[in-house]
């Protein structure tokens, strides 16, 4: 019995061949019931988010299951060869895809280190892995254990504390200035993309009033029905510029369209209230010379990146906390896993059966005082044939049960009934596997693209 | 243990200060829960030190140089412990612990009598404590105004490091600086004019055009310039935390004079 998990992300295929992977919430519960077709799988979970297509599975031989994976990812879509799937996929089993499911869990594989997405797409297939019964003991303690750890992993850490988006920067930036942006006013300047984003991230914000300008005014009217702003003459610019505390620039325009001058009148205006400007675009639009007016703060398109470059380096600081996080969590869960196996089970039910007989042997003849030896026989004789038949039944039941579809429910029933844990069962195993799940659990480099 | 007190105190305030500097530098939340709690024990410890005072004399001890130094650094923590703890800026601390703490080791380094003021009439008791309680205000406006010139630099110079992630919005810190001295400056105008009422009961002159005088008139200027520019000139922001600065260098030599004419009993304002 193995777990395993065959899979493809943004690091290793392209976004054309995760889009044939992708399978509907509505076709789930076929695709589902296609992969427990399978023989030798006991229990699937389909994660598909837009960075990556992983299929769990719990399977009896790890090798024997990865075919049946692969066999299942290419008929999921007609178009598909096993050639051109193969090179792209990554496999982990037991404790490897253990500690990958909690990192993928905890945002530590993703695009974009510590996005909050991708533990809500966790969660969101292994519901569906619910509903279609394709989930049986082991996913579903893993797969909670890994949205456990997920979650812990942003309370306890500060991964996605920092902006990593060049548009939200702005919003992270005009925080610095302004405490509450509810009482501001926004100014976009323009309709260029970054610029309607930026503007976008503010509106989320609840400021208070935007205010849109465009050549074509036309378009600045249309811009703010959308954003339930104002527009405003192209020719009113100069005028506006006191009234307003943030202004987004992002025309085409090859030229200056706000110069220092009408900066230094508009902080003249406001009578030194600060200003805040973010010019987005390139080349730009905004006179650098504006940065040696007091209380106007300027940030181009450059500045932007660099502040979202050193989030970056921050996230990938907490990510290393969030590593140990996850590498304790997967020891422990692996132990579990291996106990989920009948021998050892047995074993340990034995040896607890064995140490409650002596404990009351002990007890019995330190109370009775002088006994023949074989007075003594008799009454061990009775301890061990009572043990032992009431030990019969649930061993050969968990010997013969272990093989079948239910067999995990089996084991960790009789676990949980004779209180026997997983330490007990693999006591002197736990170490070693931790120190394994040490070194298995690799960093990967973060990408410097955005997007999830 | 009362004469433990003020150790306590000062250990306490020592490490607090300590760790507000390292938490500046650092990432880690945890430096700042344990500043805290350090400075919350040195809080604690010189509350029960004034409670002790005011319990055996009947009054609030104020009337030497080191126990007005000491008065003022408790009440600049306890600004700090409501203001800190009610807006979840523990950055505050590495501002104003420091100066609480200075506080402490220069009321500590003045010979015991200095600057003793004989309480002849209830006048001086109530001129003292206003003067001390307006230059807390004008100390936290102090502090705030460095905070806003260090922030302002780094936006400028678009540096985003820990200090830019900790230090509060520009707008935040200009509003605690005019606040700041909004509290300061009535106290202050009060603390004057029962200096000028206790100067006339004990000498029989309401002015005598002593140093300290003349300096606590300058500031009461000062001040009362830099509120009226901030609505008629517009002097806020980066002008305002730049004045605020400044003034407090000037509240600072007055003590500064105040020290240097001790050992004899210091007139009243």
């Amino acid at each position: 019995m193995n777990i395993i998990v065959l899979g493809l992300n943004h690091r290793t295929a392209s976004v054309e061949l995760r889009e044939l992977l992708a399978i509907q919430d509505s076709r789930m519960g076929e695709a589902l019931g296609r992969l427990m077709a399978y023989s030798g799988i006991k229990e699937a979970m389909y994660l598909g988010t837009c960075n990556r297509v992983e299929v769990y599975a719990v399977v009896e031989n790890g090798e024997w299951g990865f075919r049946q994976l692969e066999d299942f990812l290419v008929s999921t879509h007609f178009s598909l060869s096993s050639e051109d799937l193969l090179p792209h996929l990554y496999r982990y089993s037991e404790d490897e895809a253990i500690a990958h499911l909690f990192r993928v869990s905890a945002s530590l594989d993703s695009m974009v280190v510590g996005e909050p997405q991708v533990l809500g797409q966790v969660k969101e297939a292994y519901e569906l892995a619910l509903t279609h019964r394709s989930s049986g003991v082991i996913l579903n303690k893993v797969v909670k254990k890994a949205i456990s750890v997920g979650k812990s992993v942003r309370t306890n850490t500060r991964i996605g504390e920092y902006a990593v988006s060049v548009s939200y920067a702005a919003v992270e930036l005009a925080k610095k200035v302004f405490s509450n942006l509810k009482q501001r006013v926004v100014l976009l300047v323009g309709a260029g993309e970054m610029g309607k984003l930026a503007a976008q991230h503010l509106v989320n914000q609840g400021v208070k009033e935007v205010l849109i300008t465009n050549r074509n005014h036309h378009r600045a009217f249309a811009l703010a029905e959308r954003f339930h702003g104002q527009a405003v003459p192209y020719e009113q610019l100069r005028s506006t510029l006191p009234k307003v505390d943030i202004v987004i620039c992002a025309t085409g325009a090859p030229h200056y369209v706000i110069t220092k001058d009408d900066i230094e009148m508009a902080v003249y205006h406001r009578m030194n209230r600060p200003m805040f400007l973010i010019d987005i675009t390139v080349p730009r639009n905004i006179d650098p010379a504006v940065k040696d007016v007091d209380n106007a703060y300027v940030f181009d398109i450059d500045d932007l990146k660099a502040h979202v470059g050193h989030n970056q380096e921050e996230r990938l600081k907490e990510a290393e906390t969030a590593e140990s996080m996850v590498r304790e969590e997967v020891g422990s869960m692996v132990a579990w896993v291996r106990g989920l196996e009948a021998t050892p089970t047995i074993v340990a039910l034995r040896k607890k059966a064995e140490e409650i007989k002596r404990g009351e042997l002990e007890k019995v003849f330190g109370r009775l005082g002088e006994l023949s030896p074989k007075e003594r026989a008799a009454i061990e004789g009775l301890a061990s044939a009572i043990v032992n038949k009431l030990l019969h039944g649930p061993v050969v039941t968990l010997k013969s049960e272990a093989q079948s579809q239910n067999g995990f429910a089996f084991i960790e029933a009789a676990r949980r009934f004779f209180e026997l844990r997983e330490r007990e069962i693999h006591s002197e195993e736990v170490q070693n596997l931790e120190d394994e799940a040490g070194d298995g659990v690799s960093v990967e480099p973060l990408p410097q693209k955005d997007g999830m | 243990m009362p004469e433990l007190l003020p150790f306590l105190t000062m250990g306490f305030y020592f490490g607090g200060t300590l760790l507000f500097l390292l938490y500046l530098w650092h990432r880690s939340d945890v430096i700042a829960k344990i500043s805290l709690v350090a400075t919350g024990l040195g809080f604690f410890s010189h509350t029960s030190a004034l409670i002790m005072a005011l319990v055996s004399t009947g009054h609030i001890p104020i009337m030497t140089f080191k126990d007005a130094m000491s008065f003022f650094a408790w009440g600049l923590v306890l600004v700090f412990l409501v203001v800190g703890l009610k807006r979840g800026l523990a950055v505050l601390g590495a501002f104003i612990l420091p100066l609480a703490f200075l506080s402490l080791v220069s009321a500590t380094l003045a010979p015991q009598s200095s600057g003793t003021i004989a309480p002849v009439f209830q006048a001086v008791w109530v001129h003292v404590t206003l003067s001390i309680l307006g230059t807390i205000g004008f100390a936290v406006a102090f502090v705030a105004g460095l905070m806003y010139v260090m922030q302002e630099r780094l936006l400028k110079s678009k540096q985003f490091n820990v200090l830019s992630f900790k230090l509060p919005p520009l707008d935040f810190l200009d509003s605690l600086n005019q606040r700041s001295i909004l509290f300061g400056f009535p106290l202050l105008t009060l603390g004057i004019l029962t200096g000028a009422v206790s100067a006339q009961l004990t000498i029989g002159s309401y002015l005598s055009w002593n140093s300290e005088q003349i300096w606590a008139l300058i500031t009461w200027f000062f001040y009362f310039a830099v509120l009226m520019g901030r609505v008629t000139a517009g002097w806020r922001a980066k002008k305002a935390a730049y004045l605020t600065i400044v003034g407090f260098a000037g509240v600072i030599l007055t003590f500064v004079g105040i020290l240097i004419k001790s050992p004899q009993p210091m007139s009243p304002l």
